[in-house]
């Protein structure tokens, strides 16, 4: 198996869902009491990211993992589009 | 035309649409029957996903709950879109590479265990019963509310119109029919959005009215409606009542709960390839947001503008309370189905609508000249009866009622898929007859199906009286017992057979045996109150601790095991890798 592929998958899982739980737990519950203290149109900005702006960020989140690992699969040529290849590759 | 005529038509209608539907896109084999022969478009699996998902729980109360719990509420919002980031980034691709047909079949392969493999089954079996009654009722309903027929007959058609299609078009009906079930049940859910945003605020987008000023006023909406409902007793509209520790547990919980529930698990394993998975979970959150974003703007008009209508004047005048001669013609309605009840407690004719359980309030209430709160209000309505507030012409309430029945059905489907799948393919073909042919486990898969309809259609008519209860235990299995598995089944190489099945009952057991205390079927055990939760954690929120001992006790009891052989380790070596 490709390690190196692996581990920069992982790599870029943690930073993804380090800003999932930033936005959703972290601004929406944990610092909510500072962050209304912000106020943006008519909203408190805490409960915006509660009720939601967290879930403005969830999608982005979702569509930049998907774009930046399937790069990676191309850079370690695991990606599905060479099926042929695909025995040889998962002997490396 | 009549309302109740052109409801019917635009039911009608739809129902041909599903039926039509599931004529064209008839199975012809297991794989279109388990996974719609992986040909389904990303985008497309992105809209069944999200009728799936999305059930009579959220397109009917979601915005109700909202409205009366205000920041409090946000835990349902954030816990079930969250859920999708988990899906798309830990396990919708590595199972779509594993390429099977179900969530037990994975368990099953990956801890090498025909035991682990019927743990999970019965997991499966008791997560998507729970759910589907609720559906069922909710068809129910509906169609009791708009069309005046009683629930018994209104299940009936449900019941019909889902087994024609599940039974015969299995996964690759139900997807097809999932897609015109969505765009119905958006549509129906965001123009009453739009014209009670125009109403209230001038701006027609809900996401930002929601943050607007109320027309006619300086103030923005939350401002002015924090103030209205704290005069009268209740928790700030924007701080809510709950605690921030229990929210905290409770959204992780659904957030597990949703990335471990096999109906939506099982989505990801119809699209053609391993990148169609991530991209599609995006889709899915991307339909599921138009809604779940509108939806909090909705709980908030919808709370000002009942407060508003009954509360005219200033809090404590005599004539700034609504007169019950002379309440609008939608309360009338509502007031008829019991969604809405009114108690002159007082006998001014008068309707006061306070928060009577706040002790510090009572002292102005019996100033006012109050007897207690006299307006009971089902959360319900602020859905269903949101066309008629906000006086919009009766093909929107015709169309309420369709979207409704929609979200209703479509989740019904979903799950009494993957409930037929476990037992045709997971108990019958896994375990009890590995030699039947292929033709004879599609006939057992639509056997078991129409038996999964008519159980569901039973519990939807005669529920047990706790259906309401186990939404909390639904979720709490998925998180503590299917979600950790699989997570640990392909980050883990060392997790082996013993851990799987170690943990799973563990986690099992634990969470439901907290909630069997708490919320006990015959009586509860403990007061299901804060001071007796393990660390301030709700029955809703345990999921969250069970998960962690599932993990804690695979991880543990696997390493003092032996190793997973070695077609285990190149098994989850292969779904690692894309190709």
């Amino acid at each position: 198996m490709n390690k190196t592929y692996w581990q920069e998958n992982l790599r870029l899982v943690g930073i993804c869902l380090a800003v999932w739980f930033m936005v959703s737990f972290g601004f929406g519950l944990l610092l909510v009491d500072v962050l209304n203290e912000v106020t943006i149109g008519g909203f408190q900005l805490g409960f915006w990211f509660a009720q939601q702006g967290s879930m403005y960020v969830f999608l982005p989140i979702i569509f930049f993992y998907a774009w930046r690992v399937t790069r990676l699969e191309k850079k370690y040529g695991v990606d599905e589009t060479d099926k042929a290849d695909a025995s040889a590759s998962r002997d490396e | 035309m009549s309302l109740t005529a052109l409801t019917y038509l635009v039911v009608g209608v739809t129902f041909a649409l599903y039926v039509g539907i599931a004529i064209w896109s008839k199975a012809r084999d297991t794989g279109d029957f388990y996974v719609a022969g992986k040909h389904v478009h990303p985008v497309a699996n992105g809209m069944a996903t999200a009728a799936d998902w999305m059930s009579a729980a959220s397109f009917i109360s979601m915005a109700g709950l909202i409205a009366f719990l205000g920041y409090g509420g946000s835990v349902y919002l954030m816990g079930w879109t969250g859920g999708y980031v988990l899906l798309a980034l830990l396990i919708a691709p590595y199972l779509r590479r594993f390429g099977k047909y179900t969530v037990p079949e994975f368990i099953g392969e990956r801890y090498y265990s025909r035991t682990a493999r019927v743990v999970a089954v019965i997991c499966l079996i008791v997560i998507s019963f729970t759910y589907v009654a609720g559906q069922m009722r909710g068809v129910g309903i509906v169609f009791s509310r708009f069309l005046g027929v009683d629930v018994a007959t209104g299940l009936f058609v449900g019941m019909g119109v889902v087994f024609f299609y599940a039974v015969l078009g299995g996964m690759k009906g139900i997807t097809y029919t999932q897609v015109a079930q969505y765009c119905v049940l958006i549509f129906a859910y965001t123009v009453p959005a739009v014209f009670i945003s125009l109403q209230v605020t001038g701006v027609p987008i809900p996401q930002i009215a929601f943050g607007s000023d109320i027309a006619g006023a300086d103030v923005p909406l939350l401002v002015k409606l924090d103030q209205v409902v704290t005069d009268l007793g209740f928790a700030a509209y924007t701080s809510g009542a709950k605690g921030h520790v229990d929210m905290f547990f409770i959204t992780l919980a659904l957030m597990l709960g949703t990335a471990g529930l096999p109906h939506v698990v099982v989505r990801f394993f119809t699209v053609p390839k391993v990148r169609d998975a991530r991209i599609s979970a995006g889709y899915a959150l991307l339909f599921i947001a138009i809604l779940y974003t509108t939806a909090p703007a909705v709980g908030a008009l919808a709370r000002w503008n009942l407060t508003n209508t009954i509360q005219a004047g200033p809090v404590g005048e005599a004539d700034a309370n609504l007169a019950y001669e002379e309440r609008p013609e939608w309360f009338r309605t509502w007031e008829e189905t019991g969604l809405l009840k009114v108690s002159d407690k007082n006998g001014d004719g008068r309707i006061q609508y306070y928060n009577d359980a706040n002790p510090e309030f009572a002292e102005r209430a019996r100033e006012y000249g109050w007897r207690g709160n006299e307006l009971t209000v089902d959360r319900d309505i602020i859905v269903l009866a949101n066309p008629e507030i906000a006086g919009l012409p009766d093909w929107v309430v015709a169309l309420v009622a369709a979207g409704g029945i929609a979200a209703a059905l479509s989740t019904a489907a979903g799950l009494l898929l993957v409930i037929s799948a476990a037992v045709s393919h997971d108990l019958l073909k896994g375990v009890i007859a590995p030699r039947i042919s292929e033709r004879q486990e599609l006939l057992a898969g639509r056997i078991s199906a129409a038996a999964a309809v008519a159980v569901a259609g039973y519990l939807g008519f005669d529920p047990p009286g706790f259906v309401a209860e186990v939404v909390a235990l639904a979720f709490g299995i998925a998180a503590s017992s299917l979600f950790p598995v699989i997570l640990l089944g392909i980050f883990s190489l060392r997790v082996n057979r013993e851990g799987a099945i170690a943990g799973m009952l563990s986690g099992l057991l634990f969470t439901v045996g907290y909630i069997v205390y708490f919320k006990g079927y015959m009586a509860p055990l403990g007061g299901n109150v804060a001071d007796n939760w393990l660390f301030g954690i709700s029955p809703e929120g345990i999921g969250v601790l069970g998960a962690a001992l599932n993990m804690a006790v695979a991880i543990g009891v696997s390493a003092m095991t032996r190793r997973p052989p070695e077609h285990v380790r190149e098994l989850v070596e292969r779904i690692r890798l894309p190709a």
